[in-house]
């Protein structure tokens, strides 16, 4: 059954989903959209090294994308205005993964599959790195949960119960760092932070508590991750960004869904009161 | 230090506090009894906040000492929960964290904060007034010894921060927890405290009865004359201790004591 590529593709897609989808909660509820992107651009830098030090892709990019979130979260505590931080640290990592590429003879090829992902071309191994990378994430998730859920809500009330918000934050920045890494292949450094940032947007109106949030998001993710991957082959498009833009759709059927309910609720209060 | 009869459930001692290279406060002495309700006021960054995060032992000071009661349980209400309409959260989730309570328990809670059946609200659409509720609700739920609260009625208007210090008033009551507040509040908390602590730029500036604190020279340099009148607003029954402990860094408090 692995030996079909489609069938790999497919199930690659699933595995990241499975784990963007609830990690991408906690990016939507704490704001860290910025964050992802950062952490996701830091990626292709790399894919850099590992290519010219001749080490495991997969390393290259837990190990810089690890730095990178470890750099932003240390300086968010410091009054530093992240917004702008960010902003810099994101492109200029992109730029400079960039830069670092073209340094490296034959590679620049190779480059567009990091930058969109490269679905189609997942092997046996990479299939294994995801799903080992998503169970890694999942699980530490559902250790902690509970402590981040209480130190998103509030780092003082989380303290006074205990908490370290910090550690919390580290796990996340460790979960965000390994599906960055997992996530480049299918997606493309360029493309991760939406895997993250929409099925978690869209799964908002249908969710009433944040764990049917994180349940849904990863329904929603794999959904878009399936659909993207029939869509382009349907149409021959590229893979990675036609899956973003199938999360879009549902991101939009969602809140079309939503506001139709507010209507028709809209709808039955005003009619109860003419009654009465 | 201080000429408390009652036993200290929580006492800070000559506690100085570093936030990066700032000094936020420096040697100051608190203690709350059981149920006593302590008011720490004072103007923007005089280290209200600061005392009662050091207080939690969420910051460690530089120098001085936290002490506790054996086993003591503290129900925190923080300063602001700014809640991201983006996480669905109800009222029952949001009791349930970070562990789990007995339903049971948590109906119990609401009704004493008077928001009975608000388990299934959404926390994004309550008023100003019944999510300060909540927030106490939740710090009810642990049956705390005593109640730590951070600008417990920021936002609300003056009818709903007095109904919310009448709420606390008989929960302390009730259960004969101890009480520390952080407030801005200068009108209604005089009057709903049976000891204010004035801090200013990190020391304590007086201390003592609402009345005393009320009429010293040190007061009415930081906050004027105009809070005369707000005694009269709500007088709350007397607890049997007052305190006057004058700060020797405080030349006009000194006098008047």
């Amino acid at each position: 059954m692995l030996d079909d590529f489609l069938t790999r593709a497919a199930l690659a897609g699933v595995g990241v989903a499975l784990a963007a989808g609830p990690l991408g909660c906690f990016v939507v509820w704490r704001r860290m959209a910025y964050f992802g992107d950062a952490t996701a651009h830091a990626a292709i830098l790399g894919v850099a090294l590992a290519l010219a030090f001749n080490l495991s892709i997969f390393l290259g990019v837990i190990a810089v994308s690890l730095l990178m979130a470890m750099t932003v979260s240390g300086l968010s505590g410091r009054g530093v205005a992240l917004d702008t931080l960010l902003g810099v640290l994101a492109h200029s990592a992109l730029a400079a993964g960039l830069v670092a590429v073209s340094f490296l003879v034959g590679v620049r090829m190779d480059l567009v599959a990091y930058l969109f992902g490269d679905i189609l071309a997942v092997s046996r191994t990479d299939l294994a790195v995801i799903y080992g990378g998503a169970a890694l994430v999942v699980g530490l998730l559902a250790w902690r949960w509970s402590a981040l859920l209480t130190s998103t809500l509030n780092a003082d009330l989380a303290g006074a119960t205990g908490i370290n918000a910090k550690r919390e934050q580290l796990f996340l920045t460790l979960a965000l760092a390994i599906t960055v890494a997992v996530a480049i292949k299918v997606v493309g450094a360029l493309l991760i932070a939406s895997m993250l940032i929409i099925p978690a947007a869209a799964a908002r109106p249908l969710a009433r508590s944040p764990e049917a949030m994180a349940i849904l998001a990863a329904i929603l993710a794999a959904l878009a991750a399936l659909s993207g991957l029939y869509g382009s082959f349907q149409f021959d498009t590229p893979t990675g960004p036609t899956i973003v833009v199938a999360a879009s759709a549902l991101f939009v059927a969602t809140l079309l869904l939503e506001s139709l309910r507010r209507v028709a609720t809209g709808r039955l209060v005003w009619t109860g009161h003419r009654e009465r | 230090m201080l000429q408390d009869r009652r036993v200290a459930l929580l006492r800070g001692t000559e506690l100085s506090v570093l936030l990066g290279d700032r000094t936020v406060l420096s040697g100051v002495d608190i203690a709350v009894a059981q149920g006593e309700i302590v008011t720490v006021i004072g103007p923007n960054g005089s280290g209200k906040s600061t005392l009662l995060r050091t207080l939690l032992g969420i910051l460690a000071p530089r120098r001085g000492l936290v002490s506790h009661k054996d086993g003591l349980v503290v129900g925190y209400v923080p300063q602001r929960l700014a809640l991201d309409p983006t996480m669905p959260l109800s009222v029952g989730r949001f009791l349930n964290l970070p562990q789990r309570a007995r339903q049971a328990d948590q109906r119990a809670v609401l009704d004493r904060v008077g928001l009975t059946g608000f388990e299934r609200r959404a926390m994004t659409a309550l008023s100003g007034g019944e999510f300060q509720r909540v927030l106490l609700a939740r710090a009810l739920l642990v049956q705390p010894d005593i109640l730590m609260l951070d600008e417990p009625t920021q936002g609300l208007d003056q009818a709903g921060a007095a109904s919310f210090y009448k709420l606390i008033d008989s929960v302390r009551d009730e259960t004969g927890c101890g009480v520390l507040m952080v407030s801005h509040d200068l009108h209604v908390v005089m009057a709903a405290s049976d000891r204010v602590v004035c801090l200013s730029s990190g020391h304590v500036c007086c201390e003592g009865t609402p009345e005393f604190v009320a009429s010293a020279p040190a007061y009415r340099a930081l906050f004027g004359d105009g809070t005369d009148g707000a005694l009269a607003l709500y007088r709350h029954h007397n607890h049997a201790n007052h305190i006057h402990r004058p700060h020797e860094d405080c030349p006009e408090c000194s006098t008047t004591s």
